[in-house]
């Protein structure tokens, strides 16, 4: 198996489109997740009955093939980017949840009672006092769930979209094999940039976790 | 196609619980049974091969660089692109599918392997050592026992993708439940295509439930290392 040069330095332009459309929606579906589970995980960390219902519920939507869920969305959403995206937020959802309230379950009590003897309303306590000191935890959630994404994107080619999943539905229809190894190599890529770029922003956000006197 | 969703799930139910759908060689029992047969052997080959990395990593301490990364690996590789780069270089054979399925399997194995492994209290080794055990003997006798309800896990997690996953051998034209699903999109029989998927996710969450009912029934009463549901590298 051989690797045909001259058709990847012919194709870059399409490479670098499908590349974009596949972050993407990878992209969208982690920042949908995230827009989704931040309140889920609020609720399911201050009322103990429904954490047990809203873990144990994302858990068995974890269990469902993703090729099954793109399905499942056709009569709702058709051949279309949304499907995708929903498909792909439903994913991100199970380690997006598990981690914030593992996140806001990590801070210590006497921090919350120290920001309410001062006087810090329970939203301001929230946001400015529980959710920064999760954010380790959330941030180790996003980049599993970013990696995720990208990487079930191209299950999406079965239903007309999965970005750079294209790659490989053209090769296997063609025979040929040099599409099929770009594609794996630029969805490793992709996966391995935004990993890196979600590390150096977690540096950027908790400055408190590093070593002090240094 | 149906007009309207409402006859879509009416035409599903009769599609499932028709008689005639159920039998012969593209009949649902015997697609079940491919699956099953995919899955269980591709998992089998992934334990034989995660399981002794994992315990090797978890007992010596060295390596779990190596495992960590190994995990994220796992989530990154596109399973429909190796299928079909391992169909391309192979012919027409099973070994494209059992080479994806067994690669997705490994990282969870592998992690949640050395994740018990790690989490065996250090005294307790200590302890097992000071009373002369050799290294094979605390390794198999205290380490392993210790470990064992995550392994497990890491095993359940690990069959459950790989279910999940198998729905892939239909598209490089081998059997299984994702049959219905492939054939369906070619024929636009979208009743098809959801009789597969409902068919793949059920079997997936009733296998996911039995088996982690069937290990708490095991390992509750005398575990210390409950854990919160191990860690799956991915769905699939």
């Amino acid at each position: 198996m051989t690797i045909d040069w001259s058709w990847i330095g012919d194709h870059t332009d399409d490479l670098t489109t499908l590349s974009v459309s596949h972050l993407q929606a990878a992209l969208s579906a982690v920042f949908l997740g995230l827009l989704i589970s931040l309140p889920l995980a609020v609720i399911a960390h201050r009322i103990r009955p429904l954490r047990g219902f809203l873990l144990g519920l994302s858990n068995v939507l974890f269990t469902i093939p993703s090729i099954a869920i793109f399905v499942l969305l056709l009569p709702v959403s058709g051949l279309t980017r949304t499907t995708t995206v929903i498909g792909l937020t439903i994913y991100t959802l199970v380690v997006l949840l598990r981690n914030t309230v593992e996140g806001l379950d990590s801070v210590p009590a006497k921090t919350k009672e120290a920001a309410k003897a001062m006087g810090t309303r329970p939203l301001r306590t929230l946001l400015t006092v529980e959710l920064p000191l999760a954010l380790p935890v959330i941030m180790a959630g996003v980049r599993i769930a970013t990696v995720m994404s990208i990487s079930l994107v191209s299950v999406a080619t079965y239903i007309g979209d999965g970005g750079l999943g294209q790659l490989f539905t053209d090769g296997f229809q063609r025979n040929f094999p040099t599409p099929v190894i770009a594609g794996v190599v630029l969805t490793l890529l992709l996966a391995l940039v935004a990993d890196a770029l979600l590390v150096a922003l977690q540096y950027v956000l908790t400055p408190w976790t590093r070593k002090r006197g240094a | 196609m149906p007009d309207t969703v409402y006859e879509l799930f009416k035409n599903l139910g009769v599609w499932l619980t028709s008689g005639e759908q159920w039998s012969g060689a593209d009949g649902i029992a015997h697609r079940l049974a491919e699956h099953l047969q995919y899955s269980l052997l591709a998992t089998l080959i992934a334990a034989v091969i995660g399981l002794p990395l994992g315990l090797l990593i978890g007992h010596t301490g060295r390596g779990a660089f190596v495992a960590i990364n190994l995990a994220s690996f796992g989530r990154a590789l596109p399973t429909v692109g190796l299928v079909v780069l391992v169909f391309l270089a192979s012919g027409l054979s099973m070994w494209p599918v059992y080479v994806a399925l067994v690669a997705l399997a490994v990282p969870a194995i592998v992690t949640n392997t050395y994740a018990g492994m790690t989490a065996v209290d250090p005294d307790v080794k200590d302890a097992a050592r000071g009373q002369g055990m050799r290294a094979h003997q605390v390794l198999f006798q205290v380490e392993l026992p210790l470990a064992l309800p995550l392994i497990m896990t890491g095993l359940r997690l690990a069959l459950i993708q790989v279910v999940a996953t198998a729905t892939i051998a239909a598209y490089v034209s081998f059997g299984g439940l994702g049959r219905y699903v492939f054939d369906g999109l070619a024929q636009r029989d979208l009743v098809q295509v959801l009789g597969g998927a409902v068919l793949v996710a059920l079997v997936a969450v009733v296998l996911d439930l039995a088996l982690s009912g069937l290990q708490r029934a095991l390992f509750l009463p005398h575990s210390r290392l409950r854990s919160s549901g191990g860690t799956p590298t991915r769905p699939a």
